[in-house]
């Protein structure tokens, strides 16, 4: 315990801090490894996949489609890592540091793809665009059969543009909550120093935002591997087509985990890797808060901007709500009824309370990290952000194999005592939703958590200490003010992402409870894509709720930062 | 900060408070097939007999390995799928119960249901040609096979091989003409390709009648709702393989559970869903064939003309659909 022991030629100010320290240090373990212990349990039932080696699945793939599998999934990966630091960070710099035409809106309006699932942004484009779609057939209309060019929709680039159009949000936000932060100070410095805008971006900003920025690329590249919907519309195939097809098409669900298990162990190597490259710097924030300076962006330079913005907002937002509000308006009348309330209020209240579960979990997590800097904490914190890189459904099968065991056990010893015990204790209740929904996105609600923190400089809480403030004072006044951006982002992801989540929803809900990502899931299940336009649009709706949230708690925790950190 | 947190833990209280469970003698059912198929019948048989069902849906999959998994302590009085493999695969798992029940063996033709009973279809979706009336000329099309002729280079649309209907179309295929053949026939349609396959088969018949191909293979009722939304689309079905096999069929279908705490009212559904009464409702809800001979087809089904179907017992969908894959993964149809 490193950070117990006081350091060396220790004067009373810095005693004092050690002792804040050697409190909130107490007890980080107690809390991570239980937290981790959560999210390891389902994976080591995904790994027990290996107690039964399966040669012949395995050689089959391997001889046939694994090695395309391969290159697919890394292009993919190339790609939409590559697109959504462009338009995330690129956008994130201009709607929090420059001054442009439309600004203010594009600012939140920049966040709504995110309540948009992937696949639905996926069966749209296709719509549209592809040979059979209404562009293309104007097209030929005019120029005859073969007289145009068009690109493949069905390819490479048009699953890379889509999957980039749908993660962009997660480095777009975590970027500009980094950006919000970083203060006028730190750049003001490296302006009067001689830096133009351009090098005070590259060399002083976007060094800084590293953390929230690889953070937000590392769940948008998770959220890539793990996905099946989106590549299953465009029929291209990755690593998780080949787990699919392991489980489903070859029956042999071992396979399927041997599978998954590679897949997280590349993910776990990954993340250790950049932690390792970003090495021992920090990130603190060195000067005091407010608003930055924006740059007044003119001419060109200013219609550029407004241009690229609507141009992604467009893409990513206006024209898949503009289909599916044309799909819902030939439908609406005979399909909403009571029910949609029902369903919006159910997917409302997990979203919420997963939130709160979830977030509050990764808090724990962040600060044991800060507060225990020894080998066990970290590997916990490591493994607690794992459960997103897999597949929903195998995902999901991990929790409910574990699950059921827990149930099985409490049966028999009830039966024991000699109870009647029929039904399972826990599958099938919402607890069981809520603990599925932490396992799959503490890495979700990690990042922004942990970005924000890193930045807080450790002489603050050293500082309010010596002041006489409590521990607890500490945390809500100094911590909680100073973390409530990364709060609100994490909050708000979780929400969005819960309410969209398919699988676990599917596999562990209460009997006949539904919610809109289930409604969707039925409609789609045998292609009636039209149909689920209507619940898509609500969910949408729904996930407009946190956004606003957000939006207004940001503009009024500007100003309580500001505060203190002044204090 | 310290107000307010007392709120989310009210909220979480009365969450965890909703009741997880169903009334004891509710018959539980765990469906692949989706809640609008399903629940319009599940309603009617409580209205006439009183009896409550209490269902969630998901993929076929999850629900098999939850059954597994609950093992005896499962909830889960009946599975229901949308295919035979996954039902055959459900029996070899050893998860269903056998039912020895005269009404069912009277009303379900022996193909469609497990030669042990742990199995039964109730509905039929038959998968087979839709073509363009513009450009197919008569005599062009005869069978699955022929499709993989060098004439029709060029011309055909697919669904992915990842759809466990065609899983089944090939397995079928397989038991018929052996592993040799059908790998030809398979890498022939690949060879014919006009676009890379697609992710469903409303897309795939809406290339044919964009004139992006010329034929593609379907189920009928997805042609039933195209032609049903757009009736101007100039697109046809042909029933291939009329002087052999005939038409590959599937089922949905439905098996009792090993460990089914209500097995004989789950015995009693299952036999009400094949009876005439419900399997009116059962089929034409979603433009399927029933299974009970004794029930025509919907009118507007029924239009599209009488054919000769596979009566290979559709557990081989199941046993072969492994080998079906892999064949599908060697000819490289994605």
């Amino acid at each position: 315990m490193a950070a117990a022991q006081p350091s060396g030629g220790a004067g009373a100010a810095q005693a004092s801090a050690s002792s804040a320290r050697n409190f909130l240090a107490y007890r980080w373990q107690l809390i991570s490894l239980p937290i981790a212990g959560l999210v390891l349990v389902p994976l080591l039932v995904i790994f027990s996949g290996w107690l039964n080696p399966e040669t012949e699945t395995w050689r089959h793939l391997a001889e046939t489609v694994l090695g395309e599998l391969i290159v697919n999934t890394l292009v993919l990966l190339l790609g939409v890592g590559a697109g959504v630091l462009m338009l995330g960070v690129g956008l994130a710099w201009l709607t929090s540091m420059c001054r442009f035409p439309g600004r203010r809106f594009f600012d939140w309006a920049l966040m709504l793809p995110l309540a948009l699932p992937a696949y639905v942004l996926a069966f749209v484009f296709i719509g549209l665009f592809d040979f059979s779609g209404p562009v293309q057939g104007t097209l030929r209309e005019w120029f005859g059969p073969r007289g145009y060019w068009f690109p493949e929709v069905r390819s490479t680039g048009g699953v890379i543009l889509v999957m980039v159009l749908v993660l962009y949000p997660y480095v777009y936000m975590l970027a500009r909550t980094a950006f919000l932060t970083q203060g006028r100070g730190t750049l003001d410095a490296a302006r009067m120093l001689g830096l133009g805008p351009w090098g005070a971006f590259f060399r002083v900003a976007l060094p800084m935002a590293r953390p929230a920025i690889a953070a937000g690329t590392a769940l948008a590249l998770m959220e890539t591997l793990a996905d099946f919907g989106t590549v299953a519309v465009f029929n291209y195939d990755t690593f998780t087509t080949a787990i699919y097809k392991a489980w489903f098409g070859l029956f042999n669900l071992q396979a399927a985990a041997q599978l998954a298990s590679l897949l997280l162990l590349f993910v776990a190597m990954t993340l250790l890797l950049e932690r390792r490259a970003r090495g021992r710097s920090r990130y603190a924030e060195g000067s005091r808060g407010g608003q930055p300076h924006r740059i007044h962006l003119t001419g060109w330079h200013a219609g550029l901007a407004t241009g690229a913005a609507t141009l992604v907002f467009s893409a990513a937002f206006l024209l898949p709500m503009l289909q599916l509000l044309a799909w819902a308006w030939d439908i609406v009348r005979a399909e909403l009824d009571a029910r949609y309330l029902d369903l919006l209020l159910n997917t409302l209240m997990l979203g919420i309370s997963a939130a709160f579960v979830t977030v509050t979990g990764a808090l724990l997590l962040a600060f044991a990290r800060r507060y225990q800097r020894d080998a066990l904490t970290g590997a916990a914190v490591n493994i607690a952000t794992l459960g997103y890189a897999l597949p929903g459904s195998v995902l999901a099968v991990g929790i409910m194999l574990t699950l059921t065991g827990v149930d099985n056990f409490l049966q028999s010893v009830a039966r024991g005592f000699g109870f009647d015990a029929s039904g399972p204790v826990l599958t099938g209740t919402i607890a069981a939703l809520l603990l599925a929904y932490l396992v799959r996105f503490l890495a979700v609600a990690f990042g922004p958590i942990d970005s924000t923190l890193g930045r807080i400089r450790d002489s603050l809480p050293e500082a309010a200490r010596i002041l006489g403030a409590t521990p607890r004072e500490v945390l809500t006044r100094v911590f909680l003010p100073l973390l409530s951006p990364g709060i609100l982002t994490a909050i708000l992801l979780v929400t969005v992402d819960v309410m969209k989540e398919m699988p676990a929803t599917l596999l562990l809900r209460p009997f006949g409870w539904d919610t809109l990502a289930v409604r969707i899931y039925e409609l789609t299940s045998e292609g009636e894509w039209e149909r689920a336009a209507l619940p898509a649009i609500t969910l949408v709706m729904a996930g407009l709720l946190p956004v606003l949230l957000l939006v207004i708690r940001s503009a009024r925790s500007a100003n309580v930062a500001g505060r203190a950190e002044r204090t | 900060m310290t107000k307010i947190s007392a709120w989310p833990l009210l909220i979480m209280a009365a969450i965890l408070c909703i009741p997880a469970s169903q009334a004891a003698d509710d018959i539980v059912v765990y469906s692949a097939r989706k809640e609008h198929l399903i629940k319009p019948l599940f309603d009617a048989y409580t209205e006439k007999t009183g009896v409550n069902i209490t269902y969630i849906t998901d993929k076929a999959g999850p629900l098999l390995a939850r059954i597994k998994a609950e093992g005896a302590n499962t909830p889960a009085d009946m599975l229901m799928t949308v295919d035979a493999g996954n039902l055959w695969q459900a029996a070899n798992e050893d998860i269903l119960a056998s039912v020895d029940s005269p009404v069912l063996d009277k009303h379900i033709p022996a193909h469609l249901r497990d030669p042990d009973n742990r199995w039964f279809g109730l509905s039929i979706r038959a998968r087979t040609i839709v073509y363009s009336t513009e450009r197919v000329k008569d005599g062009e099309l005869v069978s699955y096979e022929g499709l993989a002729d060098p004439s029709w280079k060029g011309r055909l649309c697919l669904r992915t091989s990842k759809k466990v209907y065609n899983q089944s179309l090939v397995a079928m295929m397989i038991a018929r003409l052996g592993e040799e053949k059908t790998e030809q026939i398979v890498r022939g349609w690949v060879d014919n390709l006009a676009t890379p396959p697609f992710s469903n088969d409303t897309k795939a018949m809406q290339a044919v009648a964009a004139g992006q191909c010329d034929a593609t293979i379907v189920n009928t009722y997805y042609y039933g709702r195209l032609l049903r939304k757009e009736p101007d689309t100039k697109l046809a079905i042909f029933w291939p393989n009329q002087s052999g096999n005939g038409v590959h069929v599937n089922i949905s279908g439905a098996g009792v559970t090993k460990h089914a705490r209500h097995s004989e009212a789950a015995i009693k559904l299952l036999e009400w869903l094949s009876s005439t009464e419900a399997q009116n409702m059962y089929a034409s809800l979603n433009m399927e064939y029933p299974v009970n001979t004794a029930v025509a087809a919907d009118p507007y089904v029924a239009g599209w003309g009488d054919f000769v179907s596979d009566t290979t017992n559709l557990g081989k969908a199941g046993e072969l659909q492994a080998r079906a894959v892999m064949l599908m993964d060697r000819a490289g149809y994605k």
